[in-house]
């Protein structure tokens, strides 16, 4: 036998072998992707049929599908409600980022500011928001405001931790390179704390995406008359069981999206490989 | 140190002012010391350490681990303020050597920057520190990069690379704008063997392309004899220079100098030396 006779044998094989591979592949990712859905599908059918069979109030639990032509019905409030909620979480986000991230760069470059305000930090962040949320309604009045504060204020602590972190975990021999080259503190920071600190930065991002809304919602629940803060709690005082739960759901895929698209952005931006984040 | 502090020089291109004694030696160290002191205890890392390296001349400082030749290295980069003696680079104090771009570093892991392209990391150089821009005839940087083997791999990130390539990477990088000395700490000391051996023989031809001065960590006896044209012993605790010992080996040497007689005798001599000081 010659090799001409062994070779289109081979190919055959070969090309089978990889359409056995992708079908496989194939197989895999479909397989990845249909289990979660089962699982939420299995997770409804049982609730329906736990309300259904204990014959549960509509007051005090509503059944999936309930649920879903409540969602159905009030889409137009539900979305009224949810604007103002992704404003007050949006700006609250890029307010209490940024805030951390300056805060982060003079604490790195000045470290008896970060010895002294620090622990000011510390005390601020252990106050639950539930607790905080009154005190901003009285500095700042019923309006957005508070709300944006409050979700600044939860956005803002682990951005700090994370950032500072980012920021000083520069490679020791890499500053030894800068200070060679006789970098300048402005160009070590362009140059390489700022891109090392990106990873942290995206970790916190993708906290307080989800964070953010949690902080929204909160401010909400004081006299507020809008959003879906105050939806929830107009709900609960009508036991409005369904309506309720259609609006902690449409938070909820709101907080999703805001952390997706935060993602998104990370993968879009931090190209390299992460270094070794322990 | 030698000379007062100099303040924000602009980084000039041109040659140093030769001072006399700086007129052929490319590093000059006098009864160098440098002790850190901690809140506990004082250490000694280098007591009365001196030497010097001609233009042009390629030393390897060999010892044990803890016998201060990289805080040597960084004595001579400025990176640490010698306790006493002086040091002199190309007849300026360190610190002007380094503002005047005298001198590239290359670290014993490669130290590049992850988020920047190979190319990227070699241009490192020439975008900070006030760098006035290339001399007409220095090396660009992506000839750098073929200078040690690189062609093609110039938009490759370095988790794209493999260690021995990251290190080419960093010689590139600080062979960029043409320092007259280079100062190696253990360059090679974490790669595996093969790539070790075929890294130190181009770095004997880069040597005798660029005709730069350089300084050359490592504990390994053959890898010190290979490159160098002399090897300065060290002894630990405190750090000092044990010997200094002419390497007579042809100047075209490949790695088969190490089977040689001259070779063989030569490095039995070092390792008697380095045998005597431990301790």
């Amino acid at each position: 036998m010659t090799t001409s006779d062994v070779a289109p044998a081979l190919h055959y094989e070969v090309a089978a072998a990889e359409a056995e591979y992708h079908r496989l592949r194939r197989r895999e990712v479909w397989r990845r992707r249909m289990l979660p859905v089962a699982g939420i599908a299995i997770a409804l059918t049982v609730w329906a049929t736990l309300v259904h069979v204990l014959k549960v109030p509509p007051f005090v639990a509503p059944s999936p599908l309930l649920v879903i032509t409540t969602l159905y019905a009030k889409f137009g409030l539900l979305m009224t409600n949810l604007l103002p909620t992704a404003i007050e979480a949006i700006s609250g986000f890029a307010l209490g980022n940024l805030t951390a991230i300056l805060i982060a760069t003079v604490f790195v470059h000045k470290k008896t500011m970060e010895e002294t305000f620090f622990p000011i930090v510390v005390i601020i962040n252990t106050i639950p928001v539930v607790a905080k949320a009154p005190i901003l309604v009285l500095l700042l009045g019923n309006g957005m405001e508070p709300k944006i504060a409050i979700a600044a204020l939860i956005c803002f602590f682990p951005t700090l931790v994370n950032m500072v972190r980012g920021l000083e975990s520069v490679n020791p021999r890499a500053m030894e390179l800068m200070r060679v080259l006789s970098a300048s503190r402005r160009e070590v920071f362009f140059k390489l704390r700022l891109y090392n600190s990106l990873p942290y930065l995206f970790s916190a991002l993708k906290i307080s995406a989800s964070t953010s809304v949690i902080g929204a919602i909160v401010g909400e629940w004081i006299g507020s008359t809008y959003g879906i803060g105050a939806l929830i709690i107009q709900a609960m005082y009508n036991f409005d069981s369904a309506m309720l739960y259609a609006t902690v759901i449409v938070g909820s895929i709101f907080s999703v999206m805001f952390f997706l698209a935060i993602s998104v952005a990370e993968r879009l931006t931090v190209r390299w490989q992460a270094p070794e984040m322990q | 140190m030698s000379g007062p502090a100099v303040a924000a020089l602009p980084v000039a291109a041109e040659p140093a002012p030769a001072a006399a004694a700086g007129r052929t030696n490319a590093v000059s160290c006098q009864n160098v010391t440098v002790r850190f002191v901690t809140a506990r205890r004082t250490v000694t890392a280098l007591e009365n350490v001196s030497f010097t390296v001609d233009r042009g001349g390629f030393l390897s400082l060999l010892g044990p681990s803890g016998c201060g030749k990289s805080t040597l290295l960084r004595v001579v980069a400025d990176l640490i303020a010698p306790s006493s003696g002086a040091v002199s680079v190309f007849g300026m104090s360190p610190q002007e050597a380094r503002r005047r771009r005298s001198l590239g570093f290359v670290f014993q892991e490669a130290a590049l920057l992850p988020w920047r392209t190979a190319l990227q990391n070699v241009e490192l150089p020439i975008e900070v520190g006030g760098y006035a821009g290339l001399r007409p005839g220095d090396p660009t940087p992506r000839e750098l990069l073929r200078l040690v083997g690189l062609d093609g791999w110039e938009q490759s990130y370095p988790h794209e690379l493999s260690g021995g390539m990251r290190q080419r990477v960093s010689i590139a990088r600080a062979l960029l704008g043409g320092p007259r000395l280079l100062l190696m700490d253990e360059p090679f000391g974490a790669l595996d063997e093969i790539t070790r051996d075929r890294l130190n023989e181009e770095l004997r031809r880069i040597w005798h392309e660029t005709k730069t001065t350089i300084l050359f960590v490592t504990h390994s006896v053959y890898e010190a004899m290979f490159l160098g044209e002399q090897v300065l012993v060290m002894s630990p605790n405190p750090g000092r220079v044990r010997d200094i010992v002419p390497i007579d080996l042809p100047r075209d040497r490949d790695l088969r100098v190490r089977e040689t007689e001259p070779f063989v005798r030569i490095a039995a001599r070092l390792r008697a030396i380095l045998g005597r000081s431990a301790s």
